[in-house]
């Protein structure tokens, strides 16, 4: 789960690495108000979960109070990578001396930790990695050890920092480490780090995301979950414990495993350029065990997409075998039926595996007429596109 | 041969006595695996009926290790108590540890992991993965066993079902070893790790390959492939479709930026002359192809 500047912020505080709060609001009088009690001048930044927001025009500086109303009039509602402002930070404005980069991130490629530290803050590390790769240092990290203040100043000189800072950003890094490890996150990044005249060292910016698995031994993360801005089916999959993304497209995708959903998707977009483009509609994947309550789950959830013209039910009989599944099919539309819900979309259903003849004959025999029974995954791919392009 | 489990493995089961754990081990021992003791501290002394056999449960793993001399563990504790059941299998110097559990918060993969690749004794495969099978010899993990008989392919695949679905397909051609990598974003054993045991491994011609968005794994399996592998290998990577920033599912599969793309894997694939499936089916064709050549 990725945070938004200000929740990052928030838990940068709570593990003492210096920051300023500054207010968060959702109308331009709030955030004169904001600005009132924070102090003009101050900055008014979009809270969006993307980067590049200052050159789309989501951070503006203001003078006076009244000026940072106006200015969070103009930013509320942008659209910065197809995230829509909803919220703005006002915060104080900080003098700058210098900016600095520092972040803790997984490794993936070398399965441990990893910390980025460079003097060239402010602009995007990507730009940085690409045009001035020595100015950006990268050290591994050890999960068995962690950092501790002697890592940290190793991070720091490698990043080659003023030798009058090494110690203060040390400092700073161990509190950030501490972040990284007690939250369960997969990265914390500070852009810009900045040092002030008076010395200080302030994260005047942050970016955290955190792992989800870890969940269970942070139940205060659920607090900073924030829908408003996620598709209302991705909501609405989410309460009732599916593994569903939204696309855009016009065939609903049901399937277990999430490597077969991915497969599928790819199945029925290549089918669908025959199609006259007819894509994939979502990635639902049901799990190993597919109750038909999980499968009538899923149904409602993917029949719900008006853009939806025909579902695609693509199982492999693993653990579960295809007569489970196959009874489930069957029952999730009596219990769609009964709920008031009319199946009007064709259903196309491809069985494999464990137990598959006896699942065809479930389907068979329940002789619905949605359901349309096709025996390979090619096939079913393109008799699906088939007939979502035909029903647009 | 196989590679990492055959004939001769003796396996414990760490979370037995739960009932994902219960239902697993009666698979496996139907499917002919050699399952020498259960570990719970709680049930020590105690021992649970499985398929008429009677398996002894330990207090710890070292303890299951000495009395038994299984080599071979298979994790389904919780997500909450997967380091510590991991760490205790590291620390008895188990060769093989197989975590089947989802969900593993990844700063405790990172740390079981670390701590293994320090010990140099313990293989880890997974977390959130579907395990291994050596067909007709042993079965650690949930593989389904009926699905594919014993043969010359070898199998290595991030991904669950694809896994059952290519073994289906290759059915009748059979395989020496079927290897779930899992698709978390830190990962005990790599494509790479199983490419090098199928090359040494006598028993198998021909190595299929399934990846999945995310990561750079594919790449690096494919740099390696040019250096060491002399086995023919097919390929297939699932998530040509995924939007950027998604997770699809595994909690690796996600493409950030313009990494981790599919098409950039299969790219690195096809570079060092591996053919690659557009679908599995058509994975599968190739592969026949390449055993009717051999």
């Amino acid at each position: 789960m990725d945070l938004y500047e200000y929740q990052a912020k928030e838990l940068f505080a709570a593990h003492d690495v210096p920051t300023i709060l500054g207010e968060v609001v959702t109308d331009a009088a709030a955030a004169k108000a904001a600005a009132e009690r924070v102090g003009a001048p101050v900055v008014v930044k979009a809270q969006v979960k993307a980067g590049g927001r200052g050159k789309a025009g989501g951070v503006k500086f203001a003078p006076t109070a009244d000026d940072a109303g106006e200015k969070a009039g103009e930013i509320l509602g942008l659209n910065i990578k197809d995230h829509i402002v909803g919220k703005v930070l006002v915060v104080e404005a900080a003098d700058i001396e210098s900016e600095y980069y520092v972040s803790f991130l997984l490794d993936r490629t070398n399965r441990c930790f990893l910390a980025m530290a460079s003097v060239e803050g402010g602009m995007e590390i990507e730009e940085v990695a690409e045009t001035k790769p020595e100015a950006l240092a990268k050290v591994l990290i050890d999960p068995l050890v962690g950092v501790d203040l002697d890592k940290a100043k190793e991070i720091v000189l490698e990043a080659k920092f003023p030798a009058e800072l090494v110690d203060k950003v040390a400092d700073v890094l161990v509190k950030l480490w501490e972040t990284f490890v007690s939250e369960d996150a997969t990265l914390v990044e500070v852009n810009p780090l900045v040092l002030d005249p008076s010395g200080k060292i302030l994260a005047l910016d942050g970016k955290v995301s955190l792992d989800e698995n870890a969940d269970f031994r942070h139940p205060e993360h659920a607090a900073l979950v924030d829908d408003s801005a996620t598709d209302p089916l991705e909501v609405k999959a989410k309460e009732k414990g599916l593994n569903y993304v939204k696309l855009s497209g016009e065939v609903g995708i049901i399937g277990n495993g999430a490597g077969l959903v991915m497969s599928t998707l790819d199945v029925v977009a290549y089918a669908g350029e025959e199609f006259g483009g007819v894509k994939p509609a979502n990635f639902l994947d049901i799990g190993g065990g597919a109750s038909a309550q999980v499968m009538a789950d899923g149904l409602e959830i993917i029949l719900g997409d008006p853009e939806v013209k025909s579902v695609f039910v693509n199982v492999f009989g693993g653990i579960t075998s295809c007569d489970a599944v196959a009874n489930g099919i069957v029952q999730a539309l009596e219990m769609l039926s009964a709920d008031g819900t009319v199946i009007t979309k064709p259903l196309v259903c491809r069985l494999d595996g464990n137990n598959a003849d006896e699942g065809r004959r479930i389907l068979d025999e329940a002789e619905h007429d949605v359901i349309e029974l096709v025996d390979t995954m090619d096939d079913a791919a393109r008799r699906v596109a088939e007939l979502a392009a035909a029903a647009s | 041969m196989a590679i990492f489990l055959n004939e001769n493995s003796r396996v414990l089961v760490q979370g037995m006595t739960g009932s994902e754990g219960m239902k697993h081990t009666n698979r496996m021992i139907a499917s002919g695996t050699n399952i020498v003791a259960g570990v719970n501290p709680r049930k020590a002394g105690e021992s649970v009926e499985v398929q008429g056999q009677s398996i002894p449960v330990y207090g710890t793993v070292v303890e299951a290790m000495e009395a038994t001399g299984a080599d071979v563990s298979v994790v389904f504790v919780p997500p909450a108590f997967t380091k510590a059941a991991v760490v205790e299998a590291i620390e008895a110097s188990i060769p093989l540890c197989v975590v089947i559990t989802e969900g593993v918060p990844v700063h405790d993969t990172a740390y079981f992991y670390a701590l293994a690749a320090q010990s140099t004794t313990t293989r880890i495969i997974g977390p959130n993965c579907p395990g291994l099978i050596s067909p007709e010899k042993s079965n650690a993990g949930i593989i389904p066993a009926t699905i594919a008989k014993a043969g010359r392919i070898g199998l290595v695949s991030k991904s669950g079902t694809l896994t059952y679905q290519m073994m289906y397909e290759l059915r009748d051609i059979g395989f020496s070893t079927a290897v779930g990598i899992g698709g978390d974003p830190i990962i005990g054993t790599t494509h790479i790790d199983c490419l090098q045991a199928f090359e040494d491994d006598p028993e198998t011609d021909a190595i299929v390959m399934i990846g999945e968005i995310g990561g750079d794994a594919e790449e690096r399996a494919a740099a390696y492939i040019k250096e060491h592998i002399t086995k023919p290998v097919v390929g297939y990577v699932a998530g040509f479709t995924a939007p950027e920033g998604k997770t699809m599912g595994h909690a690796g599969a996600i493409v950030s930026g313009s990494s981790g793309t599919a098409a950039a894997k299969q790219e690195a694939l096809e570079a060092v002359g591996v053919k690659v499936g557009k679908t599995p089916s058509e994975t599968a064709r190739l592969m026949r192809e390449v055993i009717e050549a051999l």
